[in-house]
């Protein structure tokens, strides 16, 4: 199995396991990890779903797409490790991923 | 006052659910008008996912939002709604008794409704200006902070920060620039979603220095009582700096709230309005709710139970319009009389 860390912006730490296919953003609504509120369902079209990707990480999980870009314009304290977690698929390379929630979300 | 105008059933959202709902109340001879708080009809099938395929809606293996918004529109053209589109409902009044319902809606266009019928497709709630991620910025709006440009005459002479990449922004900034004392354009990126001639026009600006532009984001307001006199911005380095100004018109696209259908009197379970499974009514009758914004065991959000509901709301919304018709079950498919109402027959 793939496991994904979520640490909260109080530094709360929850390992749950991922299923490869499902994204980062259903893996924590699927597991009621708070701090992913996902507003639009995951069709790119919000950006309440705004994750940090831990410095080891942001390489393997890549850079977002144009669309994604244009969506973080709505996120608040975008940093150059920011996505959007509905945009993240999980794979077997993901395994042990660790992203961080920022305080507020949109 | 303005004036009242009276009609069969006021449908709040013109989204896909709420436009279905005028085609099942049409069959049964009750005329509609829609509010939505959008400039355009479809709620979030347009706004949110305009392109995105559909992959399940009956009939259809796949269907974008647009086209599904385009073709329900179609299919409700023969029943002549009443668009309020860019309103929102203020206030619900209650006038009739529930036996004989009757209510008054009021939008803040000063559009005043009365109609025996109101149902409630108002989806995740209303799409509202999101507010910039800076703590307590209420405390500037309508003052100082705004999301939106009513009157470009109070920018007379102020130094105005705009933030966001997008049309809204880049328009704004081109239009108050003439106005403003002075125009500074905030986003996260040299990037922008604009629309490119309004891009270019605005680093044409930037170039003869008549206008600003900062790399930056939002991350604090300076002021008192409601005027800000800054902006504190933190660059790409994460250091915050300080920028002086009178005004912030912050684009940050929209989200969406419930507002004011909290004060109608209806009763609400986590933001969510409950109804029966039968006729889809609220505790208010006469007031139905159909769709996304309802709640009832089984209940799923999904664009197909919406128009399910909306069929059977209909059912009873005839009841109150025509309470000594008898309501006769038909098919559009065998009815005269009902492709009549459809124009086709």
């Amino acid at each position: 199995m793939t496991k994904v860390t979520y640490i909260d912006a109080s530094g709360v730490s929850r390992a749950v396991e991922a299923q490869v296919g499902s994204t980062v953003m259903e893996t924590a609504l699927r597991n009621s990890v708070p701090g992913i509120e996902a507003e639009c369902g995951g069709a790119c079209a919000c950006a309440t779903c705004h994750v940090y990707v831990a410095p080891e990480w942001t390489e393997i999980v890549g850079k977002p797409s144009q669309m994604e870009e244009d969506m973080l314009d709505f996120a608040a304290d975008v940093r150059p490790n920011s996505r959007l977690s509905c945009q993240i698929k999980v794979t077997a390379a993901l395994d042990g991923l660790v992203v961080t929630t920022p305080a507020k979300q949109g | 006052m303005s004036e009242v105008t009276r009609t069969d059933a006021i449908i709040i959202g013109a989204g896909p659910v709420g436009l279905f709902a005028v085609f099942e109340l049409g069959l049964l001879d009750i005329k509609a008008h829609l509010i939505d708080i959008l400039p355009k009809i479809g709620g979030q099938c347009s706004e949110l996912y305009p392109e995105k395929p559909i992959y399940d809606i009956p009939g259809f293996p796949v269907v974008t939002g647009q086209e599904l918004v385009d073709n329900l529109n179609r299919q409700i053209h023969p029943f002549g709604p009443t668009f309020h589109l860019g309103e929102m409902v203020e206030g619900l009044e209650v006038l009739g008794t529930p036996d004989e319902p009757l209510f008054r809606v009021r939008t803040d266009a000063d559009t005043i409704l009365e109609a025996k019928v109101v149902l409630i497709a108002a989806g995740g709630g209303s799409f509202q200006p999101k507010r910039p991620p800076t703590p307590g910025v209420e405390a500037y709006e309508g003052k100082s902070v705004f999301y939106a440009v009513r009157k470009m005459e109070h920018f007379r002479g102020r130094r105005v920060l705009i933030a966001g990449g997008g049309d809204s922004a880049l328009d704004w900034a081109l239009n108050l620039h003439p106005v403003a004392a002075r125009v500074t354009l905030v986003h996260r990126r040299d990037e922008f979603r604009a629309a490119p001639h309004s891009v270019n026009a605005m680093r044409a600006l930037v170039a003869e220095n008549k206008m600003d532009l900062a790399i930056a984001q939002l991350a604090g307001l300076k002021g008192s009582e409601g005027q800000i006199t800054a902006v504190t911005l933190k660059g790409a380095d994460q250091q915050p700096f300080d920028l002086e100004c009178d005004d912030l018109l912050a684009f940050y696209g929209l989200t969406m709230k419930l507002g004011p259908i909290a004060d109608w009197g209806l009763n609400l379970h986590e933001n969510l309005i409950p109804t029966d499974t039968a006729k889809f009514e609220t505790n208010v009758p006469g007031i139905f709710a159909v769709g996304d914004i309802i709640t009832y065991p089984g209940k799923l959000k999904l664009i197909l139970s919406g128009f399910h509901e909306a069929a059977l709301a209909a059912q009873r919304a005839h009841h109150y319009v025509y309470p000594h018709k008898k309501l006769l079950f038909q098919y559009t498919t065998s009815s005269t009389s009902l492709q009549r109402k459809l124009g086709v027959a």
